[in-house]
């Protein structure tokens, strides 16, 4: 009798164990691409919106050069080309053609003007605002920069110490 | 009185019970690996997907890089996908009339958003997170495959648990210099660093990888 108790508590108590069991596989939690509702909209995590707050440059420091290299190449080579000349792949396959930047009215644009391309972009050509984050908008601004003086390197810009250099 | 059971009975008693305990074992593998097989996991199919988006053609034809489309995947757990504006940064100039991209005009001019089918999706429980990989020198191939060759995307590998640690137990030797991150289709060369030379650099090895609440939190 003790034991047919015993055996019928086990059972119960098994029961409200596996009772508890589900597929863990879908849960209630947070996964913005479940459903069209919380599908990520316009606004990937640590990027902004469009008509966002102004952005002081960051200081100028190797590093942000060579991220504006890497961001240069993916987001605007395929249509600027890496030299900037405007010839990219997607302008040779139809799109309009892209100016050069290394022109002089682009080099004596200010800063401020270069990021607001980026950002909100500049007639056919759309803006980046959502795939490249503030810091590295300057980045890539910094590196055009760079791109347009080194096409318009005169050998009188080189100290003396970068002529003698092989 | 004559013998209840004849000789034979013997062979067909161990026949019958060798073949319980063979269809219980059997039970027990099949369940276990046929949800994680290649075939279950639909390894190698293609996805129908709204618009026949072509990586081959984009990727390793006209030479985009993946974070042109796939933005946060330096930055978020997730890669995320590209939305119609990032289709429509080109398509609203090239191929503006082509059938193939109705589907991406419509959701532009409707301001809905295109509804991509999964191919990659680990469940629920898991914990997976691209900017740590990324950062950390593994490379997109290694989960996701050739992908730069794929005309239409499918899932090259069984994301299983076994897959996961094969790797988490020893990362040295799928490691790979962030400058090939994104090229699916790398080889290490002989100027490529040794396995033991990219751990430290990227600074891996402080702990222990394989503790269930890295992956299961
Ligand atoms: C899809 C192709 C495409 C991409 C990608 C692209 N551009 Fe452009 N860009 C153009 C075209 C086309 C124009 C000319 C637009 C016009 O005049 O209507 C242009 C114009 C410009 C201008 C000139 C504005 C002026 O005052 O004349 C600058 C500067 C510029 N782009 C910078 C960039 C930078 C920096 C990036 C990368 C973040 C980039 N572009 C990415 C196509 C592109
Ligand atoms: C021109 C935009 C574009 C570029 C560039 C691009 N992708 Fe994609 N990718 C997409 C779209 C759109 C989808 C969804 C449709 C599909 O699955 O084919 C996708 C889907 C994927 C998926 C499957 C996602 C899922 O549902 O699990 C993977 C993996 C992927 N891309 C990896 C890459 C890799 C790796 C690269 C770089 C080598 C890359 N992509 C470059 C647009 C792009
Ligand atoms: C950086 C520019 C660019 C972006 C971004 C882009 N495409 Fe394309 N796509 C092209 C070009 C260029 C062609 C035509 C190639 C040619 O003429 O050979 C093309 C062709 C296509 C075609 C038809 C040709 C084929 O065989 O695949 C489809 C479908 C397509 N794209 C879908 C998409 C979708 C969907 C997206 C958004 C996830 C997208 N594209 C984003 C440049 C782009
Ligand atoms: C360590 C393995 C691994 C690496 C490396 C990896 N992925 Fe993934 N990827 C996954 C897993 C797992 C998922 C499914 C995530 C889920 O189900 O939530 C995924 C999902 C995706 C998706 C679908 C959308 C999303 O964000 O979930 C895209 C797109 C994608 N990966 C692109 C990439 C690109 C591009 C790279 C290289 C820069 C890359 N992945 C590197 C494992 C990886
Ligand atoms: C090709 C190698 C490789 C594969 C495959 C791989 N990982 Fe990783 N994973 C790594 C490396 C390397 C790190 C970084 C370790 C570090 O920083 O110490 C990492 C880190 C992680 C982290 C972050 C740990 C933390 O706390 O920061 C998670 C979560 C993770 N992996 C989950 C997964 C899952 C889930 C899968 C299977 C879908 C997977 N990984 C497949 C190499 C890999
Ligand atoms: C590197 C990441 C990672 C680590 C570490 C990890 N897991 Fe997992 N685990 C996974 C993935 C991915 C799956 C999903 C496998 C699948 O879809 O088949 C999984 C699935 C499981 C499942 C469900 C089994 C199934 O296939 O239905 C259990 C139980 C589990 N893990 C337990 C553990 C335990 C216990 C540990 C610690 C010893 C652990 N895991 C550590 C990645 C991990």
């Amino acid at each position: 009798m003790r034991n047919a108790a015993a055996f019928a508590v086990g059972i119960a108590a098994m029961a409200l164990v596996v009772a508890g069991c589900d597929d863990m596989t879908s849960q209630k939690k947070q996964n913005p691409y479940a459903s069209r509702a919380t599908a990520p909209g316009d606004v990937p995590s640590g990027t902004v919106q469009y008509g966002e707050a102004p952005r002081p440059a960051p200081p100028l420091t190797m590093a942000l050069l060579e991220r504006g290299r890497t961001e240069y190449h993916v987001f605007c080579a395929p249509c600027h080309a890496e030299t900037g000349d405007g010839h990219g792949m997607i302008v040779q396959r139809g799109f309009p053609a892209a100016p050069p930047l290394a022109t002089a009215e682009l080099m004596a644009a200010p800063p401020q003007r270069l990021y607001d391309v980026v950002t909100g972009g500049w007639g056919v050509m759309y803006g980046f605002a959502q795939r490249i984050a503030p810091d590295d908008r300057w980045a890539v601004v910094a590196y055009v920069r760079a791109l347009q003086r080194s096409q318009h390197m005169m050998l009188a810009d080189l100290t003396p110490r970068q002529r003698a250099a092989p | 009185m004559a013998a209840v059971f004849s000789p034979r009975a013997n062979v067909i008693v161990t026949v019958v019970m060798l073949g319980a305990v063979g269809v219980v074992v059997g039970v027990c593998l099949w369940w276990f690996t046929w949800p994680r097989s290649d075939y279950v996991r639909h390894v190698g199919w293609a996805i129908q997907q709204p618009v026949p988006f072509s990586h081959q053609h984009h990727v390793a034809g006209l030479g985009i890089d993946c974070r042109f489309c796939h933005s946060s995947v330096e930055r978020s757990a997730q890669a995320s996908l590209p939305p119609t504006f990032t289709c429509m940064t080109c398509h609203s100039q090239i191929w503006t009339n082509a059938a193939l991209l109705a589907e991406v005009r419509d959701s532009l001019s409707e301001n809905r958003p295109i509804v991509w089918a999964r191919v990659t999706d680990v469940p629920d429980y898991v914990y997976f997170n691209h900017s740590i990989h990324v950062s950390k020198g593994v490379g997109c191939e290694s989960c996701h495959g050739d992908v730069a060759r794929m005309p239409l995307t499918y899932k090259a590998k069984t994301l299983t648990m076994q897959f996961c640690l094969d790797c988490h137990r020893d990362p040295g030797p799928n490691l790979r210099p962030l400058a090939n991150i994104y090229d699916t289709n790398w080889h290490p060369d002989p100027a490529t660093p040794p396995p033991a030379e990219l751990m430290r650099a990227y600074h891996i090895g402080g702990r222990n990888l394989t503790e269930c609440a890295i992956c299961h939190r």
